[in-house]
């Protein structure tokens, strides 16, 4: 079987995999957060976190339960790596210095997973399973919480309440993420990765010297990892390690469960604003971008000139062989449209177009599917952006899902679209501008500009993903990523949460002939024109400077 | 509003205040005397020219924060090039920067043009006028300037009315050319709907005695000249929602712009800063910022054109918006008057009979009635009209009010016959005074036709045989001609109409299903309307009425488009948001399309420009840095010139594009009723590819004609 087939099969076999769980999680999803129960499990949660889960929150109020739990968060993965030395099952490794410690606690509350960090050779048993697991199912859960409420911003009318915070994340983790994660965990250990808390063992080369292997927690952290679109492997070398992905077919699974969420909860979107045309004109905006990227990927890895690359058939330098070029770029694509970050290859080995269509998939905002939650709010704040501009061409003052959208809507949409491209441009340009951070670079040229681009891209997007080549270890990266990924997560989900109100104090708009349609295929077709126009403007003279640069350079 | 009996007819036909306009409610009037069509006309650039340079005011350049973002690029640039003077590029571009701004500020002054034209011939109208003024039974005159609400002023035949009021005395023909564009002259009277009266219009005859209702200033006809010269002007909801739009984008390529130059550095090829700027402007969405404001101005002139005077933007969006049209029957649905379909007679008389009777006895009858059953007589019964003189002997009874029946008393070889024509009950009345029964025939018919939603008149005759009553003739509305396509139309559109009516059920019910309307009230009075534009609002529809009486006031208050009648009182005017000077009810239905045109072009525009920034990054990012990136060559994929003749050609284009879519912004983006899916595929055709394709050709062009100077190409 040619390799190109192989990779035609895999994507096959993973768009299959995704149509069967499409419904049924969607609606599960869709019940569990509008179910009037509570679980005996979850009573017991809310009576320890002191939480009322029958309140209905306002937006500001919804606001404040996302923020104080997460600065708590982040302050408590924080401490915890600072005392990790004193700590038992920390396999004798050190307190993690301040700047890094900064930099890990912002990136796995703002669901990035950024690692400046050697998992095996910093991070302990109790930070990896207590501190970093915990926060990828916590994280997770806020992201879908906060999508929730927006979608129930559409879905409401004449109140401004968007549900109970606490409810929607302790449901989340509880009845989603756990449940899915358990089965999860068992797959891939059945595939071979590991599971223990074994030490460190001393490991003999072929090539003579020696090597160090620890065990941990490795399948239950990397299941969350991919379906909660964290992304911080166990190990440095992430999904490209034979204990985390062992084999083709744990690789197949571990895409599957990146994409698992993001894609399902377009239909928790149709359920829930009560039009599943709705969720399908979302979803296939979605596949639309996430096919386009993949065959795009696919073709330049696959179709990469030179005597090297033929005899390897294709761009093989960087990509582990039992995953090949087609495994390696399916997962590569997945990685960056969600925000996910966790990477089976060696970005920076792919070609130049490769590293850009990576690069440019996360620069889109992550929303074709997008993390677990901030795709769909993501992807709906674009759909607001496309309404206003094709609701104007037929003649009406925009509305989605019979609601208006007027002034006080494009406001809080403009600045969601306005937060992230000002962070990735104004922290690279700094970046550039000063004299000691591109001592940082491995490459120079505009391949060593892209590490840099991709880093802040990387961070403020929270997908956590790196371009490799780049030292990200240093004050300055610890610390401007650092803040890059807890402004690029939590200023839009202000936005966001404020949208939502304002959309669900409105009374509906009943539909009418003259009434954008937006459930039909050609606005579907709008959102995507306007996601790529938008995206594709703000970023072109960036990406023109790295990736296309290199890539129109072979 | 109220049904209109006979008795009104009649009267309205003797006070003939203008009526409705039934003319095909598809064509506004081509011209009626008014300031210009449609059109564009080019010489209008060069006359704005000199209020565009005044415009260039920073303070008045900040309302738009694209532009505003121009004119600092044009003097940075400009200052750029001052300190390198012999940089021929440097200057190339900062004045093409400049006439960037000053094209926008062309298109602003254009569109504010054509209102000032209109304002001058208003102004005309307002010549300072002398009051007299009433005070107890002396008169006094003053200027007009000084009257107060509460002064009475009396106007004889000759004077130009000193203010708006109402006539609290007195019958005059009123000449309102100066306002709506019409010559004949209207009826205004005390008491009833048409007592109102506006400053600057001129009493033709008699004498009346006027109530000022407004302060000098605050008159109709100031408020006119304020609004279209655009002075009123605020920015309606969807035009401050589209700023802000604007304003992002505009931050975001700033961004992109100024981060560019760094990154440049690292590249090895710093960027001139006039580049730099020249990218910023190009990007940056300057074609719809440059001719947003054109395009509102331009939309409430539209309504202008058409004798439509909008008092805010907010209303014409509004009208885009309308989900529920409620139309008064009479006048918009069917023609003012009802006229005979069809002789039924009773038994033992003939159609031909009683067509003669009916014939007439309708001789004498002046009301649109009246000459519809003769109409009929001739046309289905081939009976020649016959003159009052024809007959001798004869003695005509004319129709009136009072007696609600016309007919003839003719004496023909000594006997008398005497044949009437009239309301149901009347004419049984006649009849039986004069002993003749009856029968029960009579109101089977009589009944059946009122069913039907028609209006009978009984023809009765008096001869030798004695009274006796011939026949029905059977009143119908009629829907005026193309309304049913109109309402299909309308309902393309997801506009629902509902029609107004005083009529019983009945005759609602027939009505409305001939005419194609969804819905219909029945009975309706004043607190009936309000109840169902409240009960729209309330499903979250927009509703949009037009009304003239004082007892419509509320409801035209409550609907979010409400126009009132010139001819109306000046509480109706008061309390719409538009008031349509030609009287016309049947605009209601062009206003919607004005308002969603309004919003279109909007759209369409937007989407132009933000098309165009991709054929911009392809001409200025290689010219940027194909020197030290040579690969980036490829993306100049219209082999432009030279670098400087690249960026050049795109600074041109841009702001070319802006003087070349002033039309555009003016007329509106053709509309047509269709669907929002089609619409919106067709506008995405045109502005969204046409805008992604149009600059690579016209930037291609530019530079072709600038290759051709020496030392650029």
């Amino acid at each position: 079987m040619s390799p190109v087939l192989a990779g035609v099969l895999q994507l096959l076999a993973l768009m299959v995999a995704l149509a069967l769980a499409y419904r049924p999680l969607g609606d599960y999803m869709a019940r569990v957060y509008s179910s009037p129960r509570h679980l005996r499990a979850e009573k017991w949660i809310y009576r320890v976190i002191g939480a009322d889960p029958a309140i209905e929150m306002r937006w500001p109020a919804y606001l404040r339960g996302v923020l104080a739990f997460s600065v708590i968060g982040v302050l408590f993965l924080y401490l915890l790596q600072r005392v990790q030395g004193g700590l038992p099952g920390s396999l004798g490794f050190a307190s993690i210095d301040p700047d890094q410690a900064f930099n890990t606690a912002a990136s796995f509350v703002s669901n990035t997973n950024w690692q400046s960090y050697y998992g095996e050779q910093a991070m302990g048993h109790v930070v990896q399973t207590g501190g970093l697991a915990v926060q990828n199912f916590l994280s997770a859960a806020v992201g879908m919480a906060v999508a929730v409420a927006l979608v129930r911003g559409f879905a409401r009318s004449r109140t401004g309440e968007l549900g109970n915070f606490w409810s929607d994340l302790v449901r989340g983790t509880v009845r989603i993420l756990l449940p899915i994660s358990v089965i999860g965990a068992l797959v891939l250990v059945a595939c071979g990765a590991i599971q223990n808390f074994a030490g460190i063992h001393e490991v003999g080369q072929f090539t003579g010297g020696s090597q160090q292997w620890n065990g941990g927690a490795v399948a239950s952290q990397e299941v969350i990892k991919e379906l909660g679109t964290n992304g911080g492997g166990y190990f440095n070398a992430n999904a490209a390690h034979p204990f985390e992905n062992p084999n083709g077919i744990s690789n197949l699974f571990e895409i599957f469960l990146i994409l698992l969420i993001p894609f399902a909860m377009t239909r928790t979107f149709g359920r829930m604003v009560g039009s599943l045309r709705q969720g399908y004109a979302i979803l296939v905006a979605m596949l639309t971008i996430w096919l386009g990227f993949t065959a795009l990927m696919m073709w330049t890895e696959f179709h990469h000139g030179g005597p090297a690359f033929e005899i390897a058939g294709g761009a093989l330098e960087g990509k582990e062989t039992r995953f090949g070029i087609g495994g390696s770029s399916i997962f590569a694509v997945a990685t960056t449209l969600t925000s996910t970050g966790a990477v089976n290859s060696f970005l920076s080995s792919y070609t130049g177009f490769g590293g850009g269509i990576a690069l440019l998939g996360m620069q889109l905002g992550e929303i074709a599917p997008g993390g677990v939650g901030s795709g769909l709010y993501g992807m709906l704040i674009m759909a607001v952006i496309a309404v206003f501009i094709a609701g104007l061409m037929v003649g009406r003052t925009p509305e989605y899902l019979g609601k208006k959208i007027g002034g006080r809507q494009i406001k809080f949409a403009a600045c969601y679209i306005l937060i992230t491209p000002a962070l990735v441009l104004c922290f690279t340009a700094v970046a550039m501008a000063l004299p000691t951070p591109g001592h940082s670079m491995t490459n120079s040229g505009p391949h060593g500009f892209s590490e840099i681009l991709y880093a802040y891209t990387s961070g403020a997007n929270n997908n956590g993903s790196a371009f490799a080549g780049l030292n990200a270890d240093t004050q300055w990266f610890n610390t401007t990523i650092g803040l890059a990924m807890l402004l690029g997560r939590f200023v839009p989900m202000v936005f966001v949460l404020a949208l939502a109100g304002s959309l669900a104090e409105q009374r509906p708009v009943p539909e009418t002939a003259g009434t954008l349609r937006t459930e039909k295929p050609l606005f579907s077709g709008v959102l995507v024109g306007t996601i790529v126009i938008v995206a594709g403007l703000t970023y072109f003279p960036a990406l023109a400077l790295g990736p296309l640069a290199e890539g129109l350079a072979s | 509003m109220t049904t209109r009996t006979i008795q009104e007819d009649a009267m309205s036909s003797t006070t003939p205040a203008r009526a409705p306009h039934s003319d095909v409610p598809t064509g506004h009037k081509p011209d009626d005397g008014r300031v210009g069509g449609g059109l564009f006309d080019p010489t209008q650039l060069l006359r704005s020219f000199p209020e565009a340079i005044r415009k260039l005011d920073p303070r008045v350049m900040v309302s738009s924060p694209v532009m505003f973002v121009v004119l600092i690029g044009s003097v940075m640039s400009t200052v750029l090039a001052a300190l390198h003077p012999g940089d021929w590029f440097g200057w190339a571009v900062a004045a093409w920067l400049w006439l960037t701004t000053i094209f926008a500020n062309l298109a602003e002054a254009v569109a504010e043009g054509r209102g000032k034209a209109q304002a001058d011939t208003l102004r005309k109208a307002k010549t300072d006028t002398v009051a007299r003024r009433v005070i107890g039974v002396h008169e006094e005159r003053v200027p007009g300037t000084e009257l107060r609400v509460g002064d009475l002023v009396v106007c004889e035949a000759g004077d130009i009315i000193p203010g708006d009021g109402d006539v609290v005395e007195g019958v005059a023909s009123v000449d309102e050319s100066a306002i709506t564009g019409e010559s004949a002259p209207v009826i205004r009277e005390s008491g009833g709907d048409r007592s109102a009266v506006t400053g600057g219009t001129k009493v033709l005859s008699d004498r009346i005695v006027i109530k000022i209702t407004t302060k000098p200033g605050e008159t109709f006809i100031d408020r006119m000249i304020a609004l279209v010269e655009g002075a009123a002007r605020q920015k309606t909801p969807n035009e401050i929602a589209l700023n802000i739009l604007l304003a992002s984008l505009t931050i975001v390529f700033l961004l992109a712009v100024v981060t560019l130059q760094p990154f440049a550095v690292y590249a090895g090829q710093r960027q001139p800063v006039i580049v730099l700027i020249a990218l910023l402007v190009c990007l940056i969405p300057t074609t719809i910022g440059a001719l947003l404001s054109a395009i509102g101005i331009a939309g409430m002139d539209r309504l202008v054109q058409r004798n439509v005077l909008a008092m805010s933007g907010r209303a014409v969006e509004a009208a885009g918006d309308v989900s529920t049209l409620l139309l008064d029957k009479t006048g918009t649905i069917t023609l003012g008057n009802r006229q005979a379909a069809e002789f039924v007679p009773v038994k033992g008389v003939t159609e031909a009979e009683l067509a003669d009777a009916a014939q007439l006895s309708s001789l004498a009858d002046e009301t649109p009635e009246g000459r519809s059953i003769v109409v009929l007589a001739k046309e289905k019964y081939g009976l020649r009209e016959r003159h009052q003189g024809e007959l001798a002997g004869a003695e005509w009874v004319a129709f009136t009010a009072q007696t609600r029946m016309s007919g003839v008393d003719l004496v023909e070889d000594g006997a008398g016959r005497k044949v009437r024509k009239g309301a149901a009950g009347s004419v049984v009345a006649w009849a039986e005074e004069r002993g003749g029964p009856v029968s029960e025939d009579t109101r089977g018919l009589t009944a059946a036709i009122s069913e039907a939603g028609g209006t009978p008149l009984l023809v009765a005759l008096e001869d030798a045989a004695g009274a006796r009553v011939l026949g029905v003739i059977h009143l119908k509305d009629v829907v005026k001609e193309g309304m049913r396509e109109r309402f299909d139309e309308l309902r393309r559109m997801g506009i629902k109409t509902v029609m107004i009516t005083g009529d019983n059920p009945l005759t609602a019910r027939a009505i409305a299903e001939e005419a194609g309307v969804d819905d219909f009230l029945a009975e309706a009075t004043p607190e009936d309307k309000m109840a169902l534009i409240r009960r729209e609002q309330a499903g979250g529809k927009l509703v949009a009425m037009t009304g003239d009486g004082t007892n419509d006031a509320p409801a035209l208050a409550q609907a979010d488009v409400g126009v009132a009648m010139n001819t109306g009182t000046s509480a109706a005017k008061e309390a719409g948001n538009m008031v349509d000077l030609d009287s016309n009810p049947t605009k209601l239905i062009e206003i919607v399309g004005i308002g969603k045109q309004l919003l279109i072009t909007r759209g369409a525009l937007t989407t132009f420009s933000i098309a165009n920034d991709v054929a911009k990054y392809f001409a200025i990012i290689p010219a940027m840095f194909a020197v030290v990136y040579p690969s980036l060559d490829k993306l100049n994929i219209m082999r432009l010139s030279s670098p400087e003749s690249a960026i050049l050609s795109a600074v041109i284009f841009n702001a070319l594009i802006i003087v070349a879519l002033v039309p555009l912004a003016l007329r509106g983006v053709r509309y047509r009723p269709m669907s929002a899916d089609r619409m919106l595929r067709r506008n995405l055709g045109i502005y969204g590819l046409g805008g992604l394709i149009a600059p690579f050709i016209g930037i291609k062009i530019i530079d072709l004609l600038l290759s051709l100077i020496p030392g650029i190409g």
